[in-house]
């Protein structure tokens, strides 16, 4: 427990150790920690800034599809409803097609009837005559019976 | 037992290992290391304790090289394990400091740093059981080694006095001499009656003296009491016989874990508040 030089030797030698370290050791590894403490707050400012573009982003593809959605609905609502109109426009034109295809049809049959009429008098009227001219034994004149014969066959 | 190795007696065993390795010029052998406790205090003052500086300065020394080489990786990003290691602890110590040290100074921290890490280091070469090395030194001719740098008087009380010297000189450079003084002078006791100041003065200066001077060396024999008596019992255990002495060193080691922590830490933390006091202006 001697108070000896060794007192002198270490005041001298914390002196000098307390200088290194405030010369090369304190300095750069403060310098290093405050750029670290810079560089996190920034990456956690970038990181939120990220996360609220993303979320905009999803907010407008949110907009985006329902436009799409609304405007898909719209098509579909006016292609039914022209399809509707198609098939509606094909039913008249084809009752329409039909109606007339049925008109001419009556007609033509109303032709035929009249022809057939008009075949039947006539034949009606050569039959009458021969039968007349068999009754009669003579040859009934066409022609100067044709008064009669007309009408007889109008009666028909 | 190592008392019985050496073919000491136990008194003879516990004083060869609170002998420091002392070179001094002896007024009878001239220049010589003191074989002893009585050569050693023949040689008075001018004499030097080998084994503190060398255990000291090689503490010291470790300390810087294992900092500047944290300090040389250190980098803004991502830290590697020595620089995460260095950063912890040079984060904890720069917390302290900024916690109670008001002033602007470039050498505070790195004062504190310095006194944290080496006098810890200091303090840890105490957990190093206690005959390993006086033995094996012994073996190659060194009579005395006492590794624990933090049980000599000399190194705390030349740390805190060196604190002292710094508080004593910012004092000055802050509040000025005058300032300084008037701290000393007119505290505790005042009276706004100059006659009645006269008669405190001196025992402003007295009181004011008395707690100043105390301050260093409370400071060095606080840590200095701490180390020895740890120290001592460290070497009372391993007088037991050797399948006892764990049974009491393993508990007074992790105990002393604690202590050398704290004393280091103390003296880190008193040190900051001696220099903030330095800064401060009343």
């Amino acid at each position: 427990m001697n108070i000896n030089l060794t007192l002198i030797g270490q005041a001298i030698s914390f002196a000098i150790f307390v200088f290194l370290c405030m010369k090369y050791v304190w300095p750069p590894i403060m310098t290093a920690m405050r750029e670290r403490q810079d560089k996190i707050a920034q990456s956690l400012a970038a990181a939120e800034q990220g996360a609220q573009r993303r979320e905009e982003a999803e907010a407008e593809v949110e907009t985006m599809l329902q436009e799409a959605k609304a405007q898909a609905a719209e098509i579909v609502a006016t292609a039914t409803k022209r399809g509707n109109e198609i098939v509606d426009e094909a039913k008249e034109t084809a009752r329409a097609e039909g109606d007339r295809l049925k008109a001419a049809a009556q007609s033509e049959i109303e032709q035929e009837v009249v022809t057939a009429r008009e075949d039947l008098r006539k034949q009606v009227g050569s039959i009458a005559v021969a039968g007349a001219g068999k009754i009669l034994g003579t040859e009934v004149n066409a022609e100067s019976h044709a008064k009669v014969l007309d009408d007889l066959v109008g009666q028909l | 037992m190592a008392s019985s190795e050496a073919g000491r007696t136990t008194t003879e065993y516990i004083q060869h290992h609170l002998q420091n390795l002392v070179l001094g010029v002896h007024p009878e052998n001239g220049l010589s290391i003191a074989h002893g406790s009585e050569e050693a205090a023949a040689m008075g003052f001018w004499a030097i304790h080998l084994d503190s500086m060398f255990w000291s300065i090689g503490l010291g020394l470790f300390f810087l090289w294992l900092f500047k080489k944290g300090a040389d990786r250190a980098t803004a990003g991502v830290p590697g394990p020595l620089q995460n290691f260095v950063e912890t602890i040079v984060e904890f110590v720069d917390e302290n400091v900024r916690e109670t040290f008001n002033g602007k100074s470039e050498v505070v921290a790195p004062l504190a740093l310095t006194i944290f890490v080496w006098v810890f280091l200091m303090n840890l070469m105490d957990l190093i059981p206690v005959d390993w090395i006086p033995y094996a030194s012994e073996k190659i001719g060194i009579p005395y080694m006492k590794i624990v740098p933090s049980t000599d008087v000399n190194i705390t009380l030349g740390m805190s006095f060196s604190v002292f010297a710094l508080m004593i000189y910012y004092s000055i450079k802050i509040k000025g001499a005058g300032g300084f003084f008037k701290e000393l002078a007119f505290q505790p006791f005042n009276s706004p009656n100059v006659l009645v100041q006269a008669i405190f003065v001196p025992i402003n200066l007295l009181l004011e003296g008395v707690a100043l001077i105390a301050k260093p060396i409370s400071l060095g024999l606080r840590l200095f009491g701490n180390m020895y008596a740890g120290e001592l019992i460290f070497i009372l255990i391993a007088l037991l016989p050797f399948y006892a002495q764990w049974a009491l060193s393993v508990p007074w080691a992790l105990f002393h874990i604690l202590v050398i922590t704290l004393q280091a830490f103390i003296f880190m933390m008193l040190t900051i508040v001696y220099m903030s006091m330095a800064h401060e202006h009343h």
